[in-house]
């Protein structure tokens, strides 16, 4: 079996390297250069594309087991392939949670059953998502959890916080923190501002989000052990992480496309689609956010990917469920908002998107050089599309980008040395 | 004058589209103290009250305008109904809907409610209060009040004082007399003020009395006591004593400054007992008004294509 693609602009996180065809064979990138000449079962003529290390997406919800009327590992891992990632890390809060290793084998399993993309389990890091007792990290690792979080039930107790960053450390398993101090959060169902004043609800204070963030760096430094932060989103919390950085601490985060691209402005009209957690803020965060990006103090770009059936959007605002959908469209937004605004390169892209994402979770990232396995995400970046619920292959249609105009789609996928998606 | 199907909050009028709202108000003021409170202009008109939170005074005032017009008027009993039972707002208002519904006024926890059901049906909807948003038709009779009593608000200055936070009232009477072209100033403590009504126009301040100096108009607002087990404020004593409104700080407004209040009054606390008089405020005459305003409105908005 054998793929020829030719005429591509192939990046890499230090490199972009015009005119370049790429020679794959049974699955591995046997040769990269101009005008290659090999006879293959497969040509595929890409001038005017660029090709990507394929990404990843260290936060997706995939909703299986429990929750499969909104997604399940089929339907997602689809819309993972379709966002051009190779394969996404699952947050633990299904049902049952992921505490235990009956679910984390049946998310590994399921996943290779349709190959779409890869499912690699994120565990709980306290039994039922609870906060009180640990997981059984060491054995859940041993069957196949790359990490633990508290996503979605964020551990209020600061103690069991110190004690599950030492543990899941000794453990290999890094730690992903949705930080959120919920008795801040106080009723808030928006970001606190002029936006909620005008709609009449309540407002989340961005303290909520700061305080547990300043919390998690804090027990990081005191222990000196690594901790990830997960979807910031406010201009404090890029400050407190830049200078933790600055000091040396190891800590790490992700911001999601929503936080670069839109403000709280878009739950005008009472929009359950601009509904998530933490909120979407104002327009000074959303430049932080960009300067976070710029200067290394977010290292990746994640989807927070949470499908919701329109049945729990379709409701009063303060009722609708938190989360958007959003690996379809998470390079179109890098690529409308981050590269065409030339806020950021195309290498500093496949850094946030394909290298850091894996590199925090101890996973070789996919990388275009012979004599890999061809992990290869394929885009245009001047193809302008916009997202319907019609052309949304997630089992859910929770965005808040239809209607808005992107520019930039992923169009080839190849994964494991395999043409996915043409 | 042209209306939309729905009237959801002061925020969608403009100061014209309120003025005729108020100049229609006055005629059907005239309807209720006539001999004969039975005018024809909704005859044949159905109108359905669905009230999700408790309320007298909003809920009675709806039902009798409407019957002043000769609507068909009815009231769903939200503790009784499927509500209970774990239907949707949407489906339930789809429902009433489509019993042949001209007019729904709803009334709801939750902000923006009104709008979602306004998405969802053809019938005309009112808000008549919803979460901290908005409660167009009271603030629409404190218009009508202010203009009935002062000849027009333009330039006056309405000190609207206490819970400024959680009130819809406060809100829709800031949206509709900076419209007016009047001067709105907010007092209360810094935990029951919003954070950014300040952008639209509206002076805010922890000192009462400020807020009351030179006034036209004074409105405390009323304070949900049980707000003290959340950290709002520490104490009704305490709240009283700065924050209330009474007959010495009053010395600090105009002369003949007007005393208003949406009710339900909580005596000697939001304001002292004995300015709630006929003689001393205008609390009563609102009370009167806001049935001629909501005969305006739901004649406005359910007979718009006429």
């Amino acid at each position: 079996m054998t793929i020829l693609l030719k005429n591509l602009t192939i990046v890499s996180t230090t490199e972009v390297t015009t005119g370049q065809d790429i020679f794959i064979k049974d699955g591995i990138i046997e040769k990269i250069g101009t005008g290659l000449k090999e006879t293959c079962d497969t040509v595929l003529d890409l001038s005017g594309k660029i090709a990507f290390p394929a990404f990843f997406d260290m936060h997706t919800h995939m909703r299986d087991p429990g929750f499969t009327y909104k997604e399940d590992i089929e339907t997602g891992t689809k819309a993972a392939l379709h966002g051009g990632f190779w394969g996404v890390a699952a947050m633990p809060n299904t049902s049952p949670v992921t505490d235990n290793v009956p679910v984390v084998e049946y998310i590994i399993n399921k996943a290779n059953k349709f190959g779409y993309a890869k499912v690699f389990p994120v565990a709980a890091i306290t039994k039922g998502l609870e906060g009180k007792e640990l997981t059984e990290m060491i054995e859940l690792k041993a069957h196949g959890a790359i990490a633990v979080s508290d996503d979605g039930k964020p551990v209020s107790d600061s103690n069991t916080m110190r004690q599950a960053l030492r543990y899941a450390h000794m453990a290999g398993m890094p730690v992903v923190c949705h930080s959120e101090d919920l008795s801040l959060v106080n009723g808030g169902v928006m970001n606190e501002g002029a936006t909620a004043d005008r709609l009449g609800l309540r407002g989340i204070t961005r303290a909520a989000e700061e305080a547990a963030i300043a919390r998690e760096i804090i027990l990081a430094k005191s222990y000196n052990l690594p901790v990830h932060i997960t979807h910031i989103s406010t201009k404090g919390s890029v400050e407190l992480i830049r200078n933790a950085k600055k000091e040396g601490v190891q800590v790490t985060c992700d911001t999601c496309p929503h936080y670069f691209s839109l403000t709280d402005e878009a739950c005008e009209g009472y929009d359950t689609h601009a509904k998530m957690n933490p909120p979407l803020r104002e327009a000074f965060d959303v430049d932080a956010i960009i300067e976070g990006l710029q200067d290394g103090t977010i290292d990746a770009i994640a989807t927070d990917h949470a499908p919701h059936h329109f049945d729990e959007k379709k409701v009063e605002f303060d009722h609708a469920l938190n989360g958007i959908i959003g690996l379809e469209t998470s390079f179109a937004v890098a690529c409308t908002y981050l590269y065409h605004t030339k806020k950021l390169s195309l290498s500093k892209i496949a850094e946030l998107m394909a290298d850091t994402p894996c590199k925090i979770l101890n996973l070789t990232p996919a990388e275009i050089k012979v004599g890999n396995v061809a992990n290869i995400t394929v885009c245009d970046l001047n193809e302008i599309w916009m997202p319907t619920p019609e052309n949304t292959v997630s089992k859910s249609k929770n965005s808040p980008y239809y209607g808005r105009e992107l520019c930039g789609k992923v169009t080839t996928v190849i994964t494991d040395g395999v043409l996915k998606l043409s | 004058m042209k209306f939309q199907k729905d009237l959801l909050g002061i925020k969608q009028l403009d100061a014209d589209q309120i003025q005729y709202i108020l100049k229609t108000a006055e005629s059907m003021k005239k309807i209720i103290f006539s001999e004969s409170t039975k005018a024809p202009q909704l005859a044949g008109k159905s109108v359905m009250t669905m009230f999700y939170e408790n309320s007298t005074r909003t809920r009675t005032s709806f039902e009798l305008a409407a019957k002043y017009l000769s609507a068909t008027a009815s009231n769903m009993a939200v503790s009784s109904s499927s509500v209970k039972k774990g239907e949707t707002l949407i489906d339930t208002t789809r429902t009433i809907n489509m019993m042949g519904t001209d007019c729904i006024v709803i009334r709801h926890e939750n902000a923006g409610a009104p709008h979602l059901v306004a998405q969802n049906v053809d019938a005309t909807v009112i808000n008549a209060g919803d979460g901290m948003n908005e409660h167009p038709t009271q603030a629409l009779l404190d218009f009508f009040t202010m203009q009935e009593q002062m000849g027009s608000v333009e330039g006056k200055k309405v000190a609207i004082i206490g819970d400024v936070y959680h009130s819809r009232v406060a809100r829709s009477d800031a949206y509709g007399l900076l419209k007016l072209g009047a001067e709105v100033v907010m007092a209360g403590p810094r935990t029951l003020l919003p954070n950014d009504l300040e952008s639209l126009g509206v002076k805010m301040y922890t000192d009462v009395d400020k807020a009351i100096k030179d006034a036209d108009v004074v409105m405390p607002l009323r304070l949900q006591l049980e707000r003290q087990k959340n950290c709002f404020f520490p104490s009704g004593y305490e709240y009283a004593k700065y924050f209330g409104v009474n007959e010495e700080r009053m010395k600090l407004a105009k002369k003949d400054a007007l005393i208003m209040h949406p009710g339900p009054v909580n005596r000697g606390l939001e304001l002292q007992s004995s300015l709630y008089a006929p003689d001393k405020s205008v609390i009563d005459r609102q009370v009167t008004n806001g049935v001629a305003v909501r005969m305006a409105v739901l004649h406005l908005f359910i007979n718009r294509n006429l």
